[in-house]
């Protein structure tokens, strides 16, 4: 074999990790495709269904909304959370730690940095389309009515991207997965249930809606709920879009800092 | 830096909290030279592969890699190099092949470049045949190679290699070792750790021995034996609890006499005549073996640990 010429030349070095991000999707992605095109249907169908049907008979609209109407956004928010843990812990713990892949990537051009950004990109890929199709059945369900709902897909980007960044950092500097499992259970699914995704912030006690307001996904089921519906004021938008983007970039900060320690010290 | 080091390090210091774990080293390396870090484990070999992978920085010293200073030319550097790690970190999911072109891409190596390579690689290691299969299938010997082909894949002047063999049966190794003398005679520059003296005497054109972070010696390694040790071992096996009891009865007939827990090593010239002046002096061993000196005696005597145990 030659000596190669130089060949640090060409794509930038985080698209390359975005790009082998991306093909070990396409050879791997046939096993979670069907569980994630059922779960929303399944779940829209269950509980707006099901349980629209006693809300319309105690109460008739929900802020103005069936009850169907009403949850299908927040599906969108929790959905694009999730998959910002999901894709962020474990994944990022294997890849610095049990099969040590990120290592390998860190002796080839690529920076920490390089392999960070393209990790956080594909995630936002994945968000993004994941978003798209769930629009689309949000639609099918007839709870889309404004020409905001065309924003959808990027709020679905941004809850992603926001609850990814500081949990790839986190995860980076890991040295066991026990406290992932914590996280899921005192955090999440707390989250989950309680950030007015099922039931508005004016069904919880007053003294509990500060808490409600301080979970990060309760910005992004407003969000959703608002660009649904075009209801709501820009200025209560923004201040939901300011919280998401603030912890996006705080993750991607201390992110660059554990990854860089994990990779080259 | 002179012109014929491709790889030069001055005074290289790695710490990590209040350890250190290399004490500032220097090692010049040859282009086309097949070079050996031989040391136990925990003697600071792969913080100083890391160091010279261009992956971590040095607490302080100088790196010098083609010419060119791993704080500002990383990525180009590492353009240039193969590493295989001690942990052959591959996608277990995936298929060889696969395992090599996505890498390649971390090269940003064409679609085509990269089929291209990677069935020449695949060859050249012996993996054609499970081009297709998962790595998750592959026995240890073959994910060993597979690493190998895939440090492989940017065709690097230079090839890292963290402990390539360990864990490897004896006919793995020497596919192994086969590959790396081809790739050797191909001009490919090797830098290899190790802790298998036979290992670095088959690969090594000079080592160093490298013991809790520091070199204690330098050079080929015939040259080191010649240096460090006498021409041949005499290793004698006695029934008792502690061979201890034995250095002073068999001093007088070795030039030097290292007590092992399990066995005593006399260190002389001719083994046989000394072997037949001990059975005369009514001294009867167990067992008696004669051999030619290794680096692991050369290791022995520099440091008073022997090296496997």
């Amino acid at each position: 074999m030659n000596p190669s010429t130089r060949t640090d030349v060409g794509r930038s070095r985080w698209l390359r990790s975005w790009g082998y991000h991306a093909e070990f999707y396409a050879q791997t992605w046939r096993g979670s495709v069907a569980s994630s095109v059922l779960f929303p249907i399944l779940f829209l169908a269950a509980l707006g269904i099901g349980v629209g049907k006693l809300v319309a008979h105690h109460h008739g609209l929900v802020d103005g909304q069936t009850y169907l109407h009403y949850i299908a956004p927040s599906l969108l928010a929790t959905t694009t959370m999730q998959l910002g843990e999901g894709e962020s812990l474990w994944p990022v713990l294997a890849s610095v730690k049990w099969v040590r892949t990120y290592h390998a990537a860190a002796t080839t051009p690529l920076e920490p940095d390089d392999i960070l950004y393209g990790k956080l990109a594909w995630v936002a890929t994945r968000a993004f389309v994941t978003s798209v199709f769930y629009t689309i059945i949000i639609g099918v369900f007839g709870a889309l009515q404004s020409w905001w709902s065309l924003t959808l897909p990027l709020i679905g980007t941004l809850v992603t991207v926001a609850f990814s960044a500081p949990l790839v950092a986190y995860a980076a500097r890991s040295q066991s997965d026990a406290s992932f499992t914590t996280l899921y259970r005192f955090a999440f699914v707390p989250m989950f249930l309680f950030s007015a995704t099922f039931y508005p912030l004016s069904a919880y006690p007053g003294y509990l809606r500060p808490v409600v307001q301080f979970f990060p996904l309760y910005h992004g089921v407003a969000l959703a709920r608002a660009a649904a519906f075009g209801q709501g004021s820009i200025p209560a938008q923004l201040g939901h879009v300011t919280v998401l983007v603030a912890m996006a970039i705080v993750g991607v900060a201390w992110g660059r800092r554990t990854m860089r320690r994990r990779l080259t010290d | 830096m002179s012109e014929t080091h491709i790889l030069e390090a001055r005074q290289l210091v790695k710490r990590f909290g209040d350890f250190e774990a290399v004490k500032g080293i220097d090692v010049a390396i040859d282009r086309g030279e097949s070079f050996g870090f031989l040391g136990p484990n925990g003697a600071g070999k792969t913080s100083t592969m890391r160091m010279i992978s261009a992956v971590s920085q040095p607490t302080s010293g100088t790196i010098s890699i083609f010419g060119l200073d791993p704080r500002f030319d990383g990525p180009e550097i590492r353009s240039r190099l193969g590493v295989v790690p001690q942990e052959d970190s591959l996608e277990l999911e995936l298929s060889v092949r696969h395992n090599l072109e996505m890498f390649g891409r971390y090269f940003d190596l064409p679609r085509r470049v990269v089929r291209e390579r990677a069935t020449e690689l695949l060859e050249f290691t012996q993996l054609s045949e499970r081009a297709n299969e998962k790595v998750d299938n592959l026995s240890g010997g073959m994910k060993r190679r597979l690493t190998i082909a895939r440090g492989l894949i940017n065709r690097p002047e230079i090839l890292i290699l963290d402990e390539p063999t360990t864990g490897l049966d004896p006919q793995a190794r020497h596919l192994l070792w086969d590959r790396l003398y081809r790739l050797k005679r191909e001009g490919v520059t090797l830098i290899i750790t190790t802790h298998y003296m036979d290992e670095a005497e088959q690969l090594c054109d000079r080592l160093v021995v490298m013991d809790q972070g520091s070199i204690v010696a330098e050079g080929a390694p015939r040259v080191l034996i010649e240096q460090f040790s006498t021409r041949e071992v005499v290793e004698l096996r006695f029934i008792t609890d502690d061979h201890e009891e034995y250095y002073e009865r068999l001093a007088p007939f070795a030039e030097r006499v290292e007590v092992l827990p399990d066995r005593v090593l006399l260190y002389v010239n001719n083994g046989d005549d000394t072997l037949r002046d001990v059975h005369a002096a009514h001294i009867t061993p167990s067992s008696a073996l004669v051999r030619r000196s290794s680096l692991e005696d050369v290791f022995l005597h520099l440091t008073g640990r022997s090296l496997t145990e």
